[in-house]
């Protein structure tokens, strides 16, 4: 684990980070975050559609790369990674929650878990057998063999963070978890993220729900690719 | 400052063998109505190569055992009909010099006899019915590999006596089935018993329409000056070629151009032949089936690729490369069209052992047929998901993950 300049570990930092995407003039979705994640937060990206939080959820996912400033997952410097590094990475650093749950149809609870380990190179065996853990974790341990069609919304998006955090990554990237959601499943998947939080797992969410955001310790606010306002311990750079 | 790992740290993402054809498989089996009919195209196209290869192979197997049977290593001469040759005659030593040669096995002469066979004196001459009349010696049923329907072939002892023997085609427009005492026929203006009838000749079906009298018979009871017409000779089976080339010179020195040296068998591998030009015709109709099939297989996996756009974007975010992305589909279309070609080398199997059955045939599924079949389809199925497969892996994580 690397370590801020206070000299606490970081989880993930945005150095700097600009996005531009090509035409004239140039959008700048992002100009110049920074940013530091802890182990153990749990913090809200939010802000309007446009802002660039989607924008950032890439970057910070490791899901496409910045077009200037630097991007460190867990004390890597993702610039100097290939595709396939980045790939690797993603696979081990990082779990992954979208809005679309993006279950496998037809695919067992246990199954689309243990996807989550597919690319680790870990034993089948063992892979389900750590699937099965994740999914005592969120609580759906009388689900393992249910198909997604079978089960709720709710219960979709736990087999989806369950995935999410079955190989123990560095943070949990939450994008929209609830944006599929009537307001009760929304209200149980927060409990099951703060949960996790209470439990030390790191937590990045991001959301356009001002009150989703205000229920959660840290908030980072976005705003035309710039960060607005940030709660949490500033990175300094 | 924070301390920057290298990108060794990272432990390089992998894709088991195993987990590879189970996401392939299993990317398949839930869209199972569209898998059975996206490889049904490979199936009939599989299907109608091994159902045309196995049928021509069965059909010509009871032709290729009977030449088997008959051999190959039969030969004959005959005076050339060429231009400017005219009517050219073997000389008389042919029989004799052929047999010298020494990969000449077993040597026979047929001649021509200038009479005419009837079935009683009451027929004018001449309405012979096509029916030659021709003097052999006794070792030709031997030399021909041919066999008596009725009654015996000539021996040495009736070659003294007026006798014949009828071919089978010679005996059915006589009026003749069966040999007991006293079946007569008129030939060269006297009573000749008929002592044999034969099974038809594969290899040698002129002498089918011939009444064969011996070679002295002829001599003495039919005053014939003889001169061999045909000469039917058995050599080395490995050495057929080497012989062939050398009979001319050994018959006729002065002019071999003359002497015309020909392989009954190779009509019938002639037929056999003409038969898988015909078969090539169906060949090439499954070529056609295959190829459409492989549009197919290739129109599915490009709608498969655009619908799981959401799915490739998970993938990449869970750790697969883009080199597995491409694997993943290429598998899928692997499958498929494997799938595709072992319903069809079912299907095909099960054509012609029916078909063969039905027929009476040996039935022969070729192995080559088989093999080459399942080849096929994969490589079809490979070519066929490369290009959605590059597509898939093309994709970027963010382009994936953002298509609704």
């Amino acid at each position: 684990m690397s370590r801020d300049r206070s000299g606490s570990p970081v989880a993930l930092e945005l150095r700097n980070v600009v996005k531009a995407y090509p035409g004239t003039p140039p959008v700048r979705a992002l100009d110049g975050v920074s940013m530091v994640v802890h182990p153990g937060e749990m913090a809200a990206v939010v802000g309007p559609s446009g802002s660039g939080k989607s924008t950032m959820l890439h970057i910070m996912g490791t899901l496409d790369r910045p077009t200037d400033g630097s991007v460190l997952i867990d004390g890597v410097d993702t610039a100097e990674l290939d595709d396939k590094q980045l790939s690797a990475l993603r696979g081990r650093k990082i779990g992954f929650v979208f809005q679309r749950f993006f279950l496998l149809a037809g695919t067992t609870a246990i199954e689309n878990v243990a996807n989550g380990l597919l690319y680790s190179g870990i034993d089948p065996t063992i892979r389900r057998e750590m699937a099965v853990e994740a999914l005592r974790r969120v609580g759906l341990d009388h689900r393992l063999t249910h198909v997604p069609s079978m089960m709720s919304g709710g219960e979709r998006q736990r087999v989806a963070i369950a995935r999410a955090l079955v190989h123990s990554p560095a943070f949990i990237l939450a994008d929209e978890p609830t944006g599929n959601l009537d307001s009760k499943s929304s209200a149980a998947v927060m409990d099951l993220l703060r949960g996790l939080h209470d439990e030390g797992s790191t937590l990045l969410v991001i959301t356009h729900d001002d009150r989703i955001a205000g229920s959660l310790p840290r908030q980072v606010r976005v705003l035309d690719g710039r960060i607005e306002h940030d709660n949490g311990v500033l990175s300094l750079s | 400052m924070t301390l920057v790992r290298t990108a060794e740290v990272v432990e390089p993402s992998r894709f088991r063998f195993r987990d590879v054809m189970r996401v392939g498989s299993s990317g398949l089996g839930t869209r199972r109505g569209r898998t059975i009919l996206s490889a049904l195209g490979i199936a009939i196209g599989i299907a109608a190569l091994v159902g045309v290869l196995g049928l021509s192979e069965s059909s010509k197997s009871d032709l290729l055992a009977e030449l088997d049977a008959l051999g190959t290593n039969l030969l004959t001469v005959q005076a050339g009909t060429g231009f400017g040759i005219g009517n050219a005659e073997l000389p008389e030593t042919a029989s004799s010099m052929i047999g010298r040669i020494g990969t000449v096995q077993q040597v026979s002469a047929v001649s021509s006899v200038n009479v005419d066979v009837l079935r009683t004196d009451f027929i004018p001459s001449g309405q012979t019915g096509g029916i030659s009349v021709v003097a052999a010696e006794s070792d030709l049923l031997e030399t021909l590999n041919g066999s008596v329907a009725s009654g015996s072939f000539l021996t040495e002892a009736a070659g003294e006596y007026p006798a014949v023997v009828l071919g089978s085609v010679a005996a059915e427009r006589l009026g003749i089935g069966e040999v007991g005492d006293g079946v007569f026929v008129w030939l060269g203006e006297q009573w000749v018993e008929v002592i044999g009838v034969l099974e038809p000749f594969v290899l040698a079906a002129d002498l089918d329409r011939a009444a064969i009298v011996g070679v002295d018979a002829a001599e003495d009871f039919l005053n014939q000056d003889l001169a061999p017409g045909t000469v039917y000779l058995r050599v080395d089976p490995d050495l057929v070629n080497e012989t062939r080339e050398l009979i001319p010179r050994s018959v006729d020195p002065e002019n071999p151009e003359e002497v015309e040296v020909s392989r009954p068998s190779d009509v019938l591998v002639a037929q056999a032949a003409a038969e898988d030009a015909f078969s090539s015709l169906f060949l090439g109709l499954g070529a056609v089936a295959l190829f459409v099939g492989g549009i197919g297989i290739a129109n599915i996996m490009v709608i498969a690729v655009i619908e799981r756009r959401g799915e490739i974007g998970l993938r990449r975010a869970i750790g697969a490369t883009r080199t597995h992305i491409l694997l993943q589909f290429l598998t899928e279309s692997l499958l498929l069209g494997f799938f595709g070609g072992v319903a069809g080398v079912i299907l095909g199997a099960a054509v012609t052992a029916g078909y063969a059955a039905s027929q009476g045939w040996t039935i022969i599924i070729p192995t080559i047929a088989v093999t080459g079949g399942l080849a096929a389809a994969v490589a079809i199925g490979a070519v066929a998901g490369l290009y959605p497969a590059m597509r898939a892996a093309g994709l970027s994580p963010t382009e994936a993950l953002r298509s609704e």
